[in-house]
């Protein structure tokens, strides 16, 4: 691991002081430490605000939740009103890593999680996000796992969190501290495409620190579910994953939430499908031609073509469930399968 | 051979080396801390084929606790006459694969090792390279012999001409990929050089052998080389040998003349310790109408590297398991720029029964005989090939109680119908099977004055048991209780022992452990019991006894049943049930059998859905190489699992009664679980692993 | 730089310390506590699990400066006593009673995780909840039957223990 400087910050404003130039904030390090390990991440500042007290979550005078960036997952997949509200959220969170990952993550890392593909995580291959203009090995060579929306000819990575599924189909707002002052970043569009700038992940500027994350009041979202495809039964990145809400009344959905997980550099939100389904019987019929809308724009690579068809089964397959089934909890899939 | 009457062993005895484990005290080799130790990190080559110009070994040397930089040009030189050229580390500028070992930092702390290895500047010259295994490669030769020693090909009858005339032909290709060993304890070695000679603390299936291997390496002669290896974590083939971080950590600690630890880190591992060659496998089988096999063809084409040949048998379970007049097995190899495959469980049974056991399944369902009666039906009388009879054979046995343990009378063939929700159903079975083993090996019997026992063996316990139950043997053999037997192994400084491979341990070092304490007992008797303060040995030497066993054809047989459910959507298998029922003589200890055929199982599960070693075409290296890439079985892939086994009596085996079970949960699993994905889907994956990508098409 | 760690009930130190060092690496390499093992150094095989202020963590993913002034527990600290038949906590007693135990590499780990589980779950946990609760703990060896079997029993006698207790009077 590269030496770099330690500081230990304890509050907002002592992290940002101290978040300078080519500095890293540290939060419960599950991502970061590895890649530092790795050789990919090289900070010359390690910044720990892991005793920054943002690690609460509180109800908002609208109704939503404001949680703080430092939250750890496993706390964030219990809270009642996660589960109660939102259990899409919580569904992913536990769907994601293992109990002891989730002992140690926190909201913002999880956001900020960097792509899983093979070449960005072995520095001894070019990398067009790790080293920009180094080339993209992926495209010709592995890329099972990786994108068929929204690519570019850079890069193909997909963002592996599942946490952020959810909460770009909510339409979460990050919150972000900086020294030029606060600002708010509605998700989706806080992690941003690769286009011919891969080595940006999200919005981000140098120095910005996430602070918390917005969630907005969505009653029908109590009725929500995440539905998680993987090669292994348990602790294993998504090959595909749906996050969706479903408001249905007199069997046509009056709104809904869709995103999708490992198809894109960024957690995807199904706007052409919602923009289907809104006013639409909810019917499976109707479901697949949303999927279909939504998969049009699919551009799959030779091995991972099998994406395509796996999305648009796993979305209208959730779909289905929340119209058929009444108790949906933070349980999450219990199915035989999942 | 008569077995000896034994109350210890077949007993369910805890392990008695699970306290230590449990608590955390069971020391592994590199949690030992020599006085003065440095830590050793490689530097592995990132390019597949061609020459190191040079290596910048100043600008890591100015490194904050930095000691030294070894590559070829500085190293000390070593003397691999006649071993395996894979030792030679350091020796030339060649690089023959991507992540072979080019240099190697030495530094005060593990940190600062790591920081310089990843820094050091190394300059190649690179050629092109060749990394694909493919049919048809101009490349393919026929080894003079396949692991460990049998012959390449085999030939009977005229299997063309049966193919041609059969009533029903099966011409089937399947293929498995490169599987890595990955046991739980990453590779390590701590080296101490002194007065005496050379002393590693290594992480190994065998100390003898370590010892034998390094000995010549540095010029030493045998007693000067002592190897400890207490507790190993897990091996699976891939610590049976010596690889090279064992000869770069002595290297290192010779260089420096300091104490050096090594370990292999998980991701270096893919390229450094053996892996299970990828396989592409041609089986035609020929029938008459009843399923009767006419001819049975194996043709398996594999890879080795270009530094060493290591041609797995992967046809060779061929050769027995099913009666045909006319039969063929052919093994192909091509040597490419990649790193050299070893032993990993059940080398040629894994992947070779795969292919067989699948045949088979597609062969009942195009005769409409179930797959147990096909089986069944083609049952040999005597070892096909050689014409050997069988010490025993209970293949047929283990299918019938499989049956009726596991449900499968009634069951419809029809594939694709048994839907559960969402979820397509369906059951499999194939059969399993791995020849028994024994090898010379030596041991100690002592009595000691204060009325305790030692038994002394250079044996290993990588997980199995073997500990437990050599002292179990020995308890018995010495007509003691287990509490006044202690039972020392793992160190190259007691009697020399065949290695824990082969699923030979526990035959090799128990024979040398029951006629050791027989000798003891002779002596003592001739005393009258009378130990004197000194205390009284006994020795044995197995070597005479193992050469002369009357040479039958002996294997360990089963049968795995499984099922599987597959999502609709998804394409996702996972496995329900699974049940292996195994024939393996006199099992010695329920508990850690158990526990050891559930885990091979456990293995095959992993190897038919998930394991795969991706090798990337461009660099030459196996892309996956970390447990977030390269999927092992987690306990959620594994639900209802249960291993039982059938009385078995077969004195010809050795004073146990015993035959191996360390491999024979791996073999036919795969195949089991492909067969029950076949009868859930109507989708035959001829390709392993089962994932989903190769059934989401096929289910919807 | 100087770490203060509260090891097993212990407050250690330890000096010249890197802050990239692992919490992992300075248990093992600097304080003598080799129980926490380290099979991956990525966080995807559970074998370095100890807990971290009350929670089941990665050692190998904690930064040594995460961990000042934090208190850690590693295996070497779940048995109450010397003797190693006596004082052992119940989940290593199950692991070893129930042939959980194989090679031994995962066993350190799995035991914190599962004690973690058990001390945190009232009731006896269902199967699928066990394998659910250890999946970020591989072992290669065992096949995983007998440790959900150890978890399972460890857990029964430590209700039975609590139960026990209630009833006992005062």
């Amino acid at each position: 691991m590269r030496p770099f400087a330690y500081q230990r910050a304890t509050d907002v404003p002592s992290a940002v002081a101290a978040g300078t130039g080519q500095a890293m904030y540290l939060g419960g390090g599950t991502n970061l430490v590895d890649l530092m390990r790795l050789g990919v991440a090289t900070p010359e500042v390690l910044v720990d605000v892991t005793r920054v007290p943002f690690d609460t979550i509180e109800e908002t005078p609208g109704g939503g939740l404001l949680i703080g960036a430092g939250v750890r997952n496993s706390d964030l997949a219990a809270h009642p009103l996660v589960l109660r509200n939102y259990p899409m959220l919580a569904q992913a969170v536990v769907a994601g890593g293992s109990g002891q990952i989730r002992n140690m993550a926190t909201v913002a890392g999880n956001l900020l999680q960097r792509t899983r593909c093979s070449y960005f995580q072995d520095i001894t291959k070019p990398c067009n996000k790790r080293v920009p203009g180094s080339g993209c090995p992926a495209r010709e060579g592995d890329h099972r796992n990786l994108a068929i929306l929204g690519h570019s000819e850079a890069c193909v990575a997909t963002h592996p969190s599942d946490m952020a599924v959810p909460l770009a189909a909510l339409g979460a707002v990050v919150n972000v501290e900086s020294s030029g002052g606060p600002r708010a970043i509605p998700m989706p569009g806080f992690h941003r495409l690769p286009g011919d700038a891969p080595e940006r992940d999200t919005l981000l500027r140098p120095g910005d620190l996430v602070t918390a994350v917005e969630l907005p009041a969505l009653p029908f979202a109590a009725r929500s579910r995440y539905r998680k495809v993987r090669d292994r039964a348990s602790f294993a990145f998504a090959v595909v994953s749906v996050a969706a809400a479903l408001d249905v009344a007199d069997g046509v959905v009056r709104d809904c939430r869709i995103a999708l997980g490992g198809v894109a550099h960024v957690p995807w939100r199904a706007e052409r499908a919602e923009a289907a389904l809104r006013g639409a019987p909810a019917t499976a019929e109707e479901f697949a031609r949303a999927a279909e809308a939504e998969l049009a724009q699919a551009s799959p690579l030779p091995r991972n073509a099998f994406k395509v068809p796996l999305a648009r089964n796993v979305l209208v397959r959730t779909l289905l469930d929340l119209t058929a089934r009444e108790d949906l909890t933070a349980a999450g899939d219990t199915g035989e399968t999942s | 051979m008569t077995t000896v009457a034994m109350p210890n062993v077949g007993s369910a005895l805890d392990r008695v080396d699970a306290l230590e484990k449990v608590t955390g005290r069971a020391r592994y080799a590199y949690e030992n801390f020599p006085a003065d130790l440095a830590y050793a990190v490689p530097v592995q080559a990132t390019i597949a084929k061609g020459e190191i110009s040079a290596v910048d070994v100043d600008a890591v040397l100015q490194l904050p606790g930095v000691i030294a930089a070894i590559w070829h040009a500085n190293a000390p030189r070593l003397a691999p006459r006649n071993g395996d050229p894979e030792l030679a580390v350091l020796q030339s500028s060649r690089v023959a694969y991507r992540g072979q070992y080019v240099a190697v930092v030495v530094a005060e702390t593990l940190e600062s090792a790591s920081e310089a290895a990843r820094v050091l500047r190394v300059r190649y010259d690179a050629d092109e390279h060749d990394v694909e295994l493919r049919p048809g490669h101009p490349g393919l030769y026929r080894p003079d012999h396949v692991n460990p020693y049998f012959p390449t090909d085999t030939e009977q009858g005229d299997p063309d001409a049966a193919l041609a005339a059969a009533r029903v032909v099966v011409d089937a290709t399947y293929s498995t990929p490169a599987e890595h060993n990955n046991p739980m304890e990453p590779h390590a070695t701590v080296a101490v050089w002194d007065a005496e000679g050379l002393t590693v603390y290594d992480s190994t299936q065998g100390a003898s052998n370590i010892r034998d291997t390094l000995a010549p390496l540095f010029g030493l002669p045998p007693g000067s080389v002592r190897v400890i290896s207490p507790h190993v974590g897990g091996g699976f083939g891939a610590k049976a040998r010596a690889h090279p971080h064992v000869a770069l950590a002595a290297l290192a600690a010779k260089q420096v003349g300091r104490p050096v630890k090594l370990a292999v880190t998980r991701q270096q591992m893919f390229a450094v310790t053996g892996y299970r060659t990828p396989t592409i496998q041609r089986v035609r089988l020929g029938a008459d109408a009843d399923g009767r096999l006419t001819a049975i063809v194996h043709e398996a084409i594999e890879q080795s590297s270009t530094v060493s040949e290591f041609a797995e048998q992967t046809a060779v379970p061929t050769r027995m398991m099913y009666a045909a007049p006319n039969r063929r097995t052919t093994h192909r190899l091509v040597r490419l720029d990649v790193p050299t495959p070893s032993w990993m469980r059940a080398p040629g049974e894994a992947p070779g029964m795969y292919a067989l056991e699948s045949a088979m399944d597609e062969l009942a369902i195009a005769c409409r005989i179930d797959p147990i009666e096909l089986r069944i039906r083609n049952e040999p009388d005597v070892d096909p090939e050689s014409g050997r009879p069988f010490s025993s054979r209970n293949l047929v046995a283990c299918l019938r109680e499989g049956a009726r343990r596991f449900g499968w009378a009634g069951r419809d063939p029809e594939p694709g119908i048994r839907r559960e929700g969402g979820l397509l159903v369906g059951t499999g079975v194939a059969a399993s099977v791995f020849p028994v083993y024994r090898m010379p090996s030596q041991a100690t019997a002592r009595a000691e004055p204060d009325g305790g026992f030692t038994v002394r063996i250079a044996a290993a316990d990588i997980g199995t048991g073997a500990r437990t139950v050599l002292t179990q043997i020995a308890a018995d053999a010495l007509d003691a209780p287990m509490d006044r037997v202690r039972v020392e192994i793992g160190d190259s400084a007691l009697p020399p022992a065949w290695v824990a491979g082969g699923s030979a341990g526990t035959a090799s070092w128990g024979t040398a452990v029951v006629r050791a304490c027989e000798a003891l007992m002779d002596v003592l008797h001739g005393r009258a019991g009378d130990v004197p303060p000194e205390g009284l040995e006994a020795s044995a030497d197995t070597t005479q006894e193992v050469r002369a066993q009357r040479r039958f054809a002996q294997h360990a047989f089963g049968a795995q049943f499984a099922e599987v459910a597959v999502d609709m959507d998804t394409g996702e298998a996972r496995v329900r049930r699974l049940l292996g029922v195994f024939a393996a003589g006199r099992i010695l200890n329920p508990k850690t059998a158990r526990s050891q055929l559930i885990g091979g199982m456990t293995m095959g599960l992993s190897m038919a859905l998930l394991e795969e070693s991706v090798m990337d075409q461009e660099f030459g290296d196996y892309l996956n190489h970390d447990f977030a890439q390269y999927h092992i079985a987690a306990s959620a892939d594994v639900r209802d699992i249960d291993a039982v086994w059938i009385e078995e009596d077969d004195p010809g085996l050795n004073p146990m009664g015993s035959k191996g079970i360390g491999e024979i949960g791996i073999v036919g699993t795969a195949a089991a679980i492909a067969n029950a994905v076949h009868h859930a889907t109507g989708v035959r994956v001829r390709d392993l692993p089962i994932r989903l990508d190769k059934l989401v098409h096929g289910v919807i | 730089m100087r770490v203060h760690i509260d090891v097993n009930g212990e407050r250690l130190a330890a000096d010249d310390v890197w802050e990239g060092e692992s919490l992992l690496y300075v248990l093992r390499e600097r304080l003598g506590l080799p129980g926490a093992k380290n099979a991956c150094e990525q966080g995807e095989c559970g074998s370095c699990t100890v807990y971290l202020d009350g929670l089941p963590v990665c050692a190998c993913l904690v930064a040594a400066g995460q961990a000042e002034g934090r208190e850690v527990v590693t295996v070497e600290g779940l048995a109450s006593g010397d003797d190693l038949d006596q004082g052992l906590d119940e989940v290593q007693r199950a692991f070893v009673e129930a042939g959980a135990v194989q090679c031994g590499f995962c066993t350190p780990g799995l035991i914190v995780q599962a004690h973690s589980l058990i001390e945190s779950t009232p009731q006896v946990p269902e199967d699928a909840d066990i394998r659910e609760a250890l999946a970020g703990n591989l072992c290669r060896c065992t096949g995983y039957e007998k440790i959900i079997d150890a978890v399972r029993l460890a857990a029964t006698r430590k209700a039975q223990n609590k139960a026990a207790q209630k009833k006992a009077p005062r």
